[in-house]
């Protein structure tokens, strides 16, 4: 059995609790290199509270998150200390915000945005870490003549790739997306899940991406979960639920998209 | 102290100002910085009876550790007579009654607000700076929980973002005074206002160099004999400020750190050393620049007439 036939995130029963109010509830899936999972549902379903314990951001209240690492031991995510949760976020994994100030330095330029984490784990020589960026801006599509700009001068869509940028630089694994597209008009959106589809099939990378949008989910996905109140509902091959969900919050879903010129 | 001891004293205040207790807890933080060199140790930092800004950090170090044997001297920009210096001196002489004076090796306590004097520093002396802000990861990242972390966990990689932000906009690293170093291998630490032509003085030095941040409520240290390293990248070496072919003005020294002067509107400047011990020990020693007095070596009109 090869490494790739193991699952890189393993989460079983996985709870967290607000105090007495129900973040997320008993939810235990695999992810394997190279998948992309979809995490949907309305407003208050649980969505960003799991990515967040999934990315090591938030200590769940239960249950246990594994991490397969680079040279194939297991990790316990919630078991190792903060500096590996720390460092595995800026290196192995990468998380893009719906809000780019979130996922930016503001106030730094565009190449110090993406060069960042090339700094952190240690390249010390200016000229690479400028080569590196400039390399990067290209496959997001950004002008490089833009490198020295600081992302306030950006517009949204561009905002977004140079978040995508930054987080790709270190050719992480696992990338984690808090509705990417979010803000966006429709044509920016458009463009952008065109980019990350190609970058997530030439990388391999493994994504999980939460949205709310099913068009978002269908375009980039392999597998969905469906989420209502805290737990999830439905889960399968993106295709199969949203062609054929079975849980009427599903099938509510997937008929309350507005089907245009049909 | 016992009651009996206290009621003999005259009224007033207790030596160097500060009362016993608050001189211990100071100790304490400065016995910890020493410990861990270039860690910000958190401190219980007075009110002093000048305003933040004025050194209140650098003054309750030197209140803390200075006995009535010790040899004061006091730097503000190099300078033994400038504002800041006069009335730290002041201060110190008429709360602690210690000996005064302007030269670097007679000093067992020196405390400077910019400079490292010239004059090479010898062991048993005491360094103490006065820092505005000690927390060098402040400007790009605001949060103070999280450069706590950053530090906990030497995540230093924003500080290279810093210098990346210099070379990008100006062509070579530009930040010219508080540049970041690295102490000891381990944290980073602002040097506080001096000039980086001072930094590789700090490095190895025999001299102990405390570091007071009043309005921040920090104290860090370095100890005689500890690595400081100033940070950069291997195509963009560290370096120092440099004046070729320049020469004090009053002492025709080279290869210091100097001030420049400007002399009239018509362009007229001249450059003169900003350490003033040093450079008037040198006219002592006979050596004049060329506007001194005297008429010194080369007594030509200013530059750039």
């Amino acid at each position: 059995m090869t490494m790739r036939d193991l699952p890189l995130l393993e989460i079983e029963g996985l709870t967290h609790f607000y105090g007495a109010q129900l973040g997320c509830r008993n939810v235990s899936f695999d992810i394997y290199s190279g998948e992309v999972l979809a995490i949907v549902g309305e407003s208050g379903s649980g969505k960003s509270t799991l990515l967040n314990c999934l990315s090591a951001q938030l200590r769940p209240t239960g249950g246990t998150i594994h991490y397969r690492m680079r040279d194939g031991s297991r990790l316990d995510v919630y078991g190792a200390g903060e500096a590996e949760q720390r460092r595995l976020l800026r290196t192995d994994w990468g998380f893009v915000h719906q809000h780019p100030h979130r996922g930016l330095r503001m106030g730094v330029s565009a190449g110090a945005n993406v060069g960042e984490r090339l700094m952190v784990v240690g390249e010390r020589h200016y000229g690479n870490i400028r080569a590196k960026a400039l390399e990067w801006l290209g496959k997001v599509e950004i002008d490089g003549a833009r490198i020295d700009d600081v992302p306030n001068t950006f517009s949204g869509g561009m905002q977004q790739r140079l978040q995508i940028a930054r987080n790709l630089v270190t050719e992480p694994r696992l990338i984690f997306m808090d509705e990417p597209t979010g803000g966006l008009d429709v044509s920016v959106q458009a463009r952008l899940l065109d980019l990350i589809r190609t970058l997530v099939a030439d990388l391999g990378l493994s994504v999980i991406i939460v949205t709310h949008d099913l068009a978002v989910a269908r375009l980039l996905s392999d597998r969905i979960m469906v989420m209502k109140g805290g737990e999830v509902i439905e889960t399968g091959l993106t295709d199969q639920v949203l062609d054929d969900p079975h849980m009427p919050y599903t099938q509510l879903l997937v008929s309350s998209i507005l089907q245009v010129g049909a | 102290m016992s009651l009996s001891e206290i009621s003999e004293q005259p009224a007033g205040y207790n030596f160097a100002y500060l009362d016993e207790q608050t001189k211990r807890m100071i100790r304490r933080a400065i016995l910890k910085a020493i410990a861990i060199p270039g860690y910000q140790v958190p401190f219980a930092s007075r009110e002093m009876p000048m305003p933040y800004g004025w050194g209140t950090g650098g003054i309750q170090v030197t209140a803390s550790i200075i006995g009535p044997d010790d040899v004061l001297k006091v730097i503000d920009q190099g300078a033994d007579d400038t504002t800041n210096a006069v009335s730290i001196r002041n201060f110190f002489a008429r709360t602690a009654g210690v000996a005064m004076t302007s030269r670097a090796e007679e000093a067992t306590i020196i405390q400077t607000r910019h400079r490292i004097p010239e004059t090479p520093l010898h062991t048993g002396q005491i360094l103490v700076y006065q820092v505005p802000i000690p927390e060098p990861l402040r400007f790009l990242e605001p949060r103070e929980t999280e450069t706590r972390k950053m530090h906990a966990l030497s995540e230093y990689g924003l500080m290279h973002v810093k210098l990346y932000e210099d070379i990008a906009r100006h062509g070579h690293i530009a930040t010219t005074y508080a540049y970041p170093v690295m102490v000891e291998d381990r944290y980073v630490m602002d040097p506080s206002p001096t000039p980086k032509f001072d930094n590789p003085k700090m490095h190895m030095s025999p001299a102990l160099q405390l570091f007071g941040a009043g309005r921040e409520k920090r104290i860090y240290a370095v100890p005689p004999h500890t690595k400081v390293v100033s940070l950069d990248f291997e195509d963009h070496p560290f370096s120092v400020q440099e004046w070729p072919d320049t020469q004090c003005a009053m002492c025709g020294a080279e290869g210091v750190y100097f001030d420049e002067v400007l002399l009239d509107d018509r362009g007229g400047r001249m450059f003169v050393c900003s350490d003033t011990d040093y450079c008037e020990r040198r006219q002592a020693e006979g050596h004049f620049g060329h506007l001194h007095a005297s008429g010194g070596a080369g007594a030509a009109a200013p530059e750039n007439r």
